[in-house]
């Protein structure tokens, strides 16, 4: 990376709306010979006249040659970015930050916890765990929304869902007079799992203090700490280091982040606005 | 304070209504006084949660700090109400912060002392517990009611 | 080591040398009622007879005992400037149609004199090279700034009566790197500077001069002025090597609340430190949309929108952000990049409106715990 503080500019050829605030932007990485990533690193994506916000990538680290995000919008940037159309240009800098352990993985049992958006930066993990599936132990995944129309992947989770090596469990924190499926908070999920925890990994995303109380669910049943990860988010501005506003304490999320075992987050998030 | 008058304002608490007077006799073996001046954690999120509270006076508030939001208050305790109902089970840590808003006075049970004395004495033990479960029942049908959140106005 | 006698009638000479060698030469100058860096032609742009009264929230300049050049501490700027600049332009967008195009501001590449640099504020360079060229990715902007840069570092014989640079090891003899070091002399004999090189362009510039060398004596005396200046020194950043812990176990000190009526937040400390480093982002469009303009500027903890994060702010009370500063610079700054991001200059300390010293509260926290509950 000569400049990276320079964007590459990349194209975008598929729009595809996920829920009333959420949509998903494929990018075509071909003609700079595919976009390799590590699941869990993120992407600043560029709007023009706008500006750039941190995006975790949530395609397929095996096809390279289209590179994806799903974003949420929620302010100024990603309003403009969830205006884009096939055609269209963006500004790409990037891949970022610290990747989920999927390789330390094989062998143990996966859990993934995710909240909200947090089931999008997971995505990429799902998709190369699956791809060598025999390689791991047993596959859980405990994905909370806030409400039935605010789950993210509907065809996907259906698809995993119907896969007998994978243990898929969904709630929404409120349901509609139609919802048939579980409610509540995620962390209830987690007892569900037939799970050898001592020879676990799990991996977490979604808002703070979900991440928080779901950890501590884990520990409680026997999952080491220090095999609990994290994918953390602060402000930022520049995604390498130097602007200092991602700042946790010691960490940078962008670059010593965003994924940390939970050991090193726990004493961080103890202390109040740091 | 000497333990016979420790016990029996013990036993003016609601907590120890269901027990005998030799049962609250037995728990005071466990009870110190405690005071919290206004602004003060009684407990925060992650500690080891060593003692439980039966509140005499004053007002604490449940909270949980959300980054960019702070502290959100989630239930509020007054006098009669029992923090750390939870102290007998593991991994025996504090899931939420308590803070007193107000000068707060409390009968504070060491942990250990309690669950010491929860298996030394089954008969206690099951008194003690049962009354933990009334409490939780009590919690769970007051948080699902909160959660319902049936005051939001709907957006039109 | 070596040492050579220049007198003060031909401290003008060394400027011109630079400058014949193509650098701008950069040192402190009397303006606005301030010592401030600037350009300097000559030895008369120097605030020769001056001397700097600083104290907690109060600075002045008045005129000094004696026709010393340098008999004063640091002023509110400091080489950063030059080097991590205050704003500037990263690159341009142009977009016809769908397709976009970034084109890249060049960096114009100065060759700088730093005259006159003090030892705190060559040790504050130090700290900024580890954090912008050190680790995994390297700031190119600053990279190009910094690539040709002669020092002529001055030993402090006037220290303020906020300098605390002993206490970071950082002063009041300059460590460098410079490529020549002065000490001023003024007695009954002359006004001179006893001169030490540390380079090969140190050498040439003696060599140039053809200055002698200097005697024995006045090498003692030369040795002397920072070990007296260092005697002067009013503050100190009490056991500043194990800090680092203590502060670790009082993140939640009650100490820090009382900021939360003092302090400002007002950012001057961040804006005045050598060290300081954060940026923010800012893109403008052209009226018609055809292109937009990305510029980086440099921002301060204590900003609201440092920590924004949908929705709100992380840190949102004064005294959280005023911890955030002054941890990171007495202790993350050490995870980070290895040593203490402070370097005992005191701007901080006299530019802050309210007098808030860093020293002191830096003491009164590590002295702390942070808040438990209590039992009787």
């Amino acid at each position: 990376m000569s400049d990276a503080l320079l964007p590459e500019v990349m194209e975008v050829v598929r729009f595809r709306r996920e829920t009333r605030d959420t949509f998903t932007l494929d990018l075509d990485a071909r003609p700079r010979g595919g976009f390799r990533f590590a699941p869990g690193q993120f992407n600043m994506l560029y709007a023009f006249g706008f500006g750039e916000v941190p995006i975790s990538i949530s395609g397929d680290p095996l096809s390279p040659g289209v590179l994806t995000h799903t974003i949420r919008a929620v302010g100024p940037v990603t309003r403009a970015l969830g205006r884009l159309k096939k055609g269209d240009g963006i500004g790409v800098r990037g891949p970022f930050g610290s990747y989920w352990p999927v390789d330390e993985a094989q062998g143990k049992d996966v859990v993934i916890v995710a909240g909200g958006i947090g089931l999008a930066p997971l995505r990429p993990t799902l998709y190369s765990v699956l791809s060598r599936r025999k390689a791991f132990g047993r596959v859980c995944i405990a994905y909370g929304a806030r409400t039935p129309a605010d789950l993210l992947f509907a065809r996907e989770l259906e698809k995993w869902r119907g896969r007998i090596d994978v243990d898929l469990e969904v709630t929404v924190d409120r349901g509609d007079a139609d919802w048939r499926g579980q409610t509540g908070v995620v962390t209830k999920l987690l007892g569900r799992f037939e799970l050898d925890p001592e020879n676990a990994v799990a991996m977490l995303c979604g808002p703070e203090v979900m991440m928080r109380f779901a950890s501590r669910a884990l520990e409680g049943l026997g999952v080491p700490p220090a095999r609990i990860y994290l994918s953390m988010e602060r402000n930022m501005k520049c995604g390498v280091g130097s602007c200092g506003h991602c700042q946790l304490g010691p960490t940078f999320i962008c670059k010593d982040g965003p994924v940390f075992p939970l050991p090193r987050m726990t004493p961080l998030m103890a202390v109040r606005e740091l | 304070m000497a333990i016979e008058s420790l016990a029996r304002s013990l036993a003016d608490q609601p907590f120890c209504k269901e027990l005998t007077q030799a049962q609250v006799e037995f728990l005071a073996g466990c009870a110190k006084n405690a005071r919290f001046a206004a602004g003060e954690y009684v407990v925060r999120e992650g500690q080891l949660a060593d003692a439980m509270f039966l509140i005499r006076s004053g007002r604490i508030a449940i909270e949980s700090h959300v980054p960019t939001k702070g502290s959100i208050q989630v239930d509020s305790l007054g006098p009669g109400d029992v923090l750390g109902w939870s102290v007998l089970l593991p991994p025996f840590r504090w899931h939420l912060d308590a803070r007193a808003l107000e000068p707060t006075l409390a009968f504070s049970l060491d942990a250990n002392c309690v669950r010491g004395k929860v298996q030394a004495d089954h008969s206690f033990g099951y008194a003690f517990t049962l009354r933990l479960l009334a409490e939780a029942s009590q919690r769970l049908a007051q948080a699902r009611l909160q959660q319902l959140d049936v005051y939001k106005a709907e957006v039109g | 080591m070596d040492a050579w006698t220049l007198p003060r009638t031909r401290l003008g000479a060394l400027i011109r040398s630079l400058r014949d060698r193509g650098y701008e030469v950069i040192g402190p100058s009397y303006r606005d009622g301030a010592i401030v860096l600037d350009r300097i032609e000559s030895d008369d742009d120097l605030p020769n007879g001056k001397r700097d009264v600083q104290g907690k929230g109060t600075y002045r300049v008045e005129d000094g005992e004696d026709a010393r050049a340098f008999a004063f501490a640091v002023g509110p700027h400091s080489f950063k400037r030059w080097f991590h600049v205050p704003v500037e332009r990263l690159y341009r967008v142009e977009r016809e149609g769908k397709r976009l195009r970034f084109v890249p501001e060049p960096v114009t590449e100065r060759k700088l004199a730093l005259f006159g640099a003090r030892g705190c504020d060559l040790a504050a360079m130090t700290v900024l090279d580890r954090v912008l060229l050190g680790d995994r990715y390297r700031d190119e902007r600053y990279a190009k700034r910094r690539s040709d840069v002669a020092v002529i570092a001055v030993h402090c014989d006037s220290p303020s009566d906020n300098c605390f640079c002993h206490s970071m090891g950082t002063g009041p003899r300059a460590r460098g790197p410079w490529d020549l070091a002065l000490t001023e002399l003024l007695d009954s004999r002359s006004h001179r500077f006893v001169v030490e090189s540390g380079s090969a362009l140190g050498h040439a510039l003696v060599r140039e001069l053809g200055l002698e060398s200097a005697s024995i004596l006045d090498r003692t005396r030369a040795a002397e002025v920072p070990i007296r200046a260092a005697r002067m020194l009013k503050k100190e950043l009490k056991d500043a090597r194990d800090l680092p812990t203590r502060l670790g176990a009082a993140l939640e000190s009650p100490k820090f609340d009382g900021l939360d009526s003092r302090c400002l937040s007002c950012a001057n400390c961040t804006l005045a430190c050598p060290t300081c480093f954060c940026t923010t982002i800012e893109d403008r469009t052209s009226l018609d949309g055809s292109s937009a303009e990305r510029h980086r500027r440099l921002d301060s903890c204590f900003v609201g929108e440092h920590s924004y994060l949908h929705g709100g702010s992380v840190r949102q009370s004064t005294h959280s952000r005023y911890r955030q500063w002054l941890t990171h610079k007495l202790m993350t700054w050490v995870d980070q990049f290895g040593s203490s991001g402070c370097v005992g200059c005191g701007r901080c300390i006299t530019w802050c409106p309210v007098g808030i010293d860093l020293t002191e509260e830096a003491r009164a926290v590590s002295e702390s715990r942070s808040s438990t509950h209590r039992l009787e």
